[in-house]
């Protein structure tokens, strides 16, 4: 069964406080090569048949307007995944 | 949804010739989503300032002829995508967005923490919260200024006044671009500013915005539990009050009642 995956991350001029939460973390674990951490949002859109030009489009219709907020996050990546895929 | 019965506590009756040209004429909705919890709080807060408070359910079309709508706060459909994001496209909300955007004479609308985020994702106000910067939950009894007194919902108050109500959230960080809130600034949108130090890292302080009629005002601090005495808080910005005597928040509901009455 194939599905579409959404990225949505926060705009990069907007601070981040749960990144910054996890940068802070890391170097408790010894783990002090990362100069930041970034948190996103990661959906799977799950499609019964096959991913026409239509679904595609209706995916990005629900990235731009129910899965982000364009006030605060960007749309990264939306692709069709194979099920043995990833 | 099918016809409900309503509660005895809840029956309203209509206004009577009595009520006309009267506070409790009017009639203020205040909206119940799943998981909202001070839906009760904001009704009473109508009820003390003298107005007649109206259940309003997330799911029905039907304004039940208001006079205007509170947004109050919790938390809706469990704010698991975005706080408000998935509230924005209840069958009430489109109704409430249809009528407060119609133009002179508007329908009055206050968002209260997260209703306020539900007005932010309904694209109402602008700008949108995310995470406290503490990224803890914050709940302590907040000093605002009145920055705007010139709203519907703040005419009570003067301008530059101070009052002291509770803030209790997580996502309470008001962010917007600068272009945004030069434009807020510059059209003295900013309605109330914390005072003292930021609780949360909202940009210039902010603490709540109108839309740029005036009908539309939403704050992330809670008014409505600050209307009672005995019930609201241990401090108030017009000096010593008694234990949870703090009421400074009954301005806000005052205001809409007698603008809307006169």
């Amino acid at each position: 069964m194939p599905r579409i995956v959404v990225d949505v991350m926060p705009k990069p001029e907007i601070l981040d406080p749960q990144g910054k939460a996890i940068a802070g973390a890391l170097p408790r674990l010894g783990l002090t090569g990362f100069a930041g951490v970034r948190q996103g949002k990661r959906f799977e859109l799950e499609v019964a048949g096959e991913v026409t030009p239509e679904l595609l489009e209706q995916a990005r219709s629900a990235a731009s307007t129910l899965l982000s907020n364009p006030v605060i996050e960007d749309v990264t990546r939306v692709e069709v995944i194979q099920e043995d895929a990833e | 949804m099918s016809v409900e019965t309503p509660l005895i506590s809840d029956f309203q009756p209509f206004p009577s010739a009595s009520t006309e040209g009267s506070l409790a004429g009017v009639r203020v909705g205040v909206v119940t989503f799943p998981g909202t919890l001070d839906d009760r709080d904001a009704m009473r807060a109508v009820r003390l300032a003298g107005g007649t408070a109206i259940s309003l359910w997330h799911g029905d079309h039907d304004l039940r002829g208001v006079d205007a709508v509170i947004i109050p706060g919790g938390f809706s459909y469990g704010d698991y995508l975005r706080a408000g994001a998935i509230s924005r496209f209840a069958p009430l909300m489109e109704q409430i967005t249809a009528a407060a955007t119609g133009g002179p004479g508007a329908l009055p609308v206050l968002g209260i923490c997260n209703g306020f985020q539900v007005l932010t994702e309904a694209h109402l106000l602008p700008g949108s919260m995310i995470k406290n910067n503490s990224l803890h939950f914050l709940c302590r009894d907040q000093r605002l200024r009145v920055e705007n007194a010139d709203t519907l919902w703040t005419s009570d108050y003067a301008a530059g006044e101070e009052i002291v109500v509770p803030l209790k959230n997580q996502d309470g960080q008001f962010v917007a671009d600068e272009h945004t809130l030069d434009e807020l600034e510059g059209e003295g949108r900013v309605v109330f500013r914390y005072v003292g130090e930021n609780p949360n890292g909202s940009r210039r302080d902010i603490a709540g915005i109108s839309n740029a009629a005036g009908n539309v005002v939403g704050l992330m601090p809670h008014p409505e539990h600050a209307v009672e005495p005995g019930f609201g808080p241990d401090s108030s910005a017009r000096g010593e009050v008694d234990l949870r005597g703090g009421t400074d928040g009954l301005g806000i509901f005052t205001s809409v009642l007698k603008k809307l009455v006169g």
